[in-house]
């Protein structure tokens, strides 16, 4: 079943005098379950591709569909509503609200869904371990390592089981050991829970753990390849 | 429910992040609120004091007249019916302090000197707990009964007339067939007052020994009834006007004197502008701390809308911050007003600007009077005006793009 169909997508900036395509007649479609990285140097439209499909961004023109259902067309409502039910995010920086503990900013996404709080705090327990924080709970992001916080991060985008989880850069302010526990975690709860993952990065160890990689370039997709993952 | 309530806890944590705006912001509006209530307080009890002396003064919530007593207020605007029949009516409606009484203009001579009063030929009985003067001798007795040949003066007429107790002194009037009408008194009470103003015009007598010397015997042109509350005597003119017939004029404080009773409503007036005045000097601040506070979070609030928080969640998170801040500086405003008000019951001696104050009809002495609709509308001033000074910040932030908002991050 296909997790995310993008047809013919243009979308274009405008920079001073300027008209900067991000996305270039982009036609891409990823199976549930995948594990995908896209590539693409600085401006490349990885990550303007990646917010299209998040529904933060909206396409000049061509659709984009999620689990079968078009969403580019969606008022601002629904698009809120169908991130936080069906796509987690892990962002390059700034992923966690400082106010909050790990324990909370995992637990935001289930509180902002209704879920019970008996329920919010047994899978923030039970997600918090998997991703290895177990005793860091009450930690504010500034009292955690950045790996640390990109964990909690990690914990919050999955802990609701969503079909699709979205991360951009999440290694570039890592150090190569932590982003290798980072994508390690990745691919266990890819295989675990059969997620659907999309990960824009120009970083070429976390390519490197894709089963299919697909290059981009000035808003085009020039390469779309299955390869053996690390 | 579930979105307020990790808006509220947002709303809290973020409110003292930054502790020192927090705290600044808290003080300003501690100290307006105080300033609204405690100035409040303040005024609410020279007016009251006011009030109150200008009502012991007529005095009477409610008064009976001859309708042309008002423009010509002389012995021969009497009223219709004779003193007995209106103390038979006005006994067997039951009111609890009410009074009949002649009232005329005089001069009062000594062997000094003359001065144009008020000759109030009164039942000393019946006028206890209604005029001030029974409870302020200071110097001899009150009247004893309605024939009493003594007089009762203000200490400043006395003053004024070089006379003093157990001297004698005499009032000239005129009688309704407009003959001079006097006697000579003997000094046998002297008053003082809060106002000089009645210690220099308001001179007391036996009623009958008034009636006698004015040649009007069992006749009145006053008939003054207390009721509870004067702010709200209503339903005291109905029952008045009622008992009194036809052929009389029955009039509220409020109207007896309008300078007195406009000035109730005009406080009402009064406080409202202040507190609304001392807000909008307090809004700026407000507005601005919420401002810096959204825009120090642009990335924040743009994480939880890509996370799939909605607009109207963002705003009531803002909002909620800003009552928050709001309900705490209330909260030790209140007190602070509470904590000043309380000890200054007892009257603030204001003696030095005495003079000047009693141009306006006020008392050397400020008593605050901390009233509980004074209270709430200080706080809900406060709460309504801020609640609306703060949607903008508060529709700003939730009508920011989630992606944007992100991307200043990175930028």
């Amino acid at each position: 079943m296909t997790a995310v169909r993008c047809i013919d997508l243009c979308k274009t900036y405008r920079q001073g005098d300027q008209d900067i395509k991000a996305l270039d007649h982009v036609s891409v479609e990823i199976k549930e379950g995948g594990f995908v990285c896209l590539s693409a140097p600085s401006g490349g439209g990885k990550t303007t591709l990646l917010n299209a499909i998040g529904g933060l961004d909206i396409p000049d023109s061509g659709e984009v569909w999620i689990a079968g259902q078009r969403i580019d067309n969606m008022s601002k409502g629904q698009l809120a509503e169908l991130r936080l039910r069906k796509i987690g995010f892990v962002f390059q920086a700034y992923n966690l609200i400082p106010v909050l503990t790990a324990r909370e900013n995992v637990e935001f996404v289930m509180q902002v869904q209704g879920l019970p709080a008996a329920l919010r705090r047994g899978k923030s327990t039970d997600i918090l371990t998997e991703v290895g924080l177990a005793g860091l709970e009450d930690r504010r992001p500034a009292e955690m390592s950045g790996g640390q916080q990109q964990r909690v991060a990690v914990a919050r985008a999955i802990v609701s089981r969503p079909a699709l989880v979205l991360a951009d850069e999440p290694t570039a302010n890592l150090d190569s050991k932590t982003s290798d526990a980072l994508m390690e975690l990745f691919v266990e709860l890819n295989r675990h829970h059969k997620t659907t993952f999309i990960i824009a990065t120009h970083d070429q160890r976390v390519m490197g753990y894709a089963r299919r990689l697909i290059r981009m370039l000035d808003g085009r997709v020039v390469d779309d390849i299955e390869q053996n993952a690390a | 429910m579930h979105t307020l309530r990790i808006s509220a806890t947002l709303a809290w944590r973020n409110l003292w992040r930054n502790h020192r705006r927090t705290i600044i912001m808290i003080a300003a509006v501690s100290i307006g609120v105080w300033a609204m209530i405690f100035m409040t307080a303040l005024m609410r009890g020279m007016v009251n004091e006011m009030v109150r002396d200008g009502i012991a003064s007529l005095p009477g919530h409610v008064q009976v007249h001859h309708p042309d007593f008002r423009d010509d207020p002389g012995i021969n605007k009497l009223l219709p019916q004779s003193d007995s029949a209106v103390t038979e009516r006005f006994d067997a409606a039951g009111f609890d302090v009410w009074s009949g009484r002649i009232k005329v203009p005089a001069v009062i001579t000594s062997e000094r000197d003359s001065r144009g009063v008020i000759l109030f030929g009164i039942d000393p009985a019946r006028e206890r707990g209604m005029t001030f003067v029974a409870d302020d001798i200071v110097e001899g007795r009150f009247l004893d009964g309605v024939d009493d040949t003594g007089v009762v003066i203000g200490s400043k007429l006395a003053e004024t007339l070089e006379t003093e107790l157990g001297k004698r002194i005499v009032l000239m009037s005129q009688d309704p067939q407009n003959e001079i009408a006097d006697r000579g008194f003997r000094v046998v009470g002297v008053f003082d007052a809060k106002l000089e103003s009645y210690e220099e015009t308001m001179v007391f007598a036996g009623k009958e020994t008034a009636q006698k010397m004015l040649r009007v015997p069992n006749r009145i042109n006053e008939v003054a009834v207390l009721g509870g509350d004067y702010r709200n005597v209503g339903p005291l003119l109905r029952e008045v006007k009622e008992l009194a017939g036809t052929g009389v004029e029955v009039l509220p404080w409020t109207e007896l004197d309008a300078y007195l009773g406009s000035m109730l409503s005009v406080m009402d007036g009064f406080v409202l502008v202040w507190m609304i005045v001392v807000f909008l000097a307090l809004s700026f601040g407000l507005v601005n701390t919420l401002v810096m506070a959204v825009f120090e979070r642009v990335r924040e609030i743009g994480l939880m809308l890509a996370l799939g928080m909605r607009p109207s969640s963002i705003l009531s998170q803002i909002l909620v911050e800003s009552l928050l801040l709001l309900a705490i500086g209330l909260l030790i405003g209140n007190l602070g007003a509470w904590a000043t008000v309380v000890p200054l019951r007892d009257g603030i001696d204001i003696s030095a600007v005495a003079e000047g104050m009693e141009m306006f009809g006020a008392a050397s002495v400020l008593y605050p009077q901390l009233e509980l609709p004074d209270v709430l509308l200080a706080n809900v001033v406060v709460l309504v005006l801020g609640f609306l000074a703060s949607l903008s910040p508060a529709w700003r932030a939730s009508r920011y793009e989630p992606i944007e908002a992100i991307t200043k991050v990175y930028q």
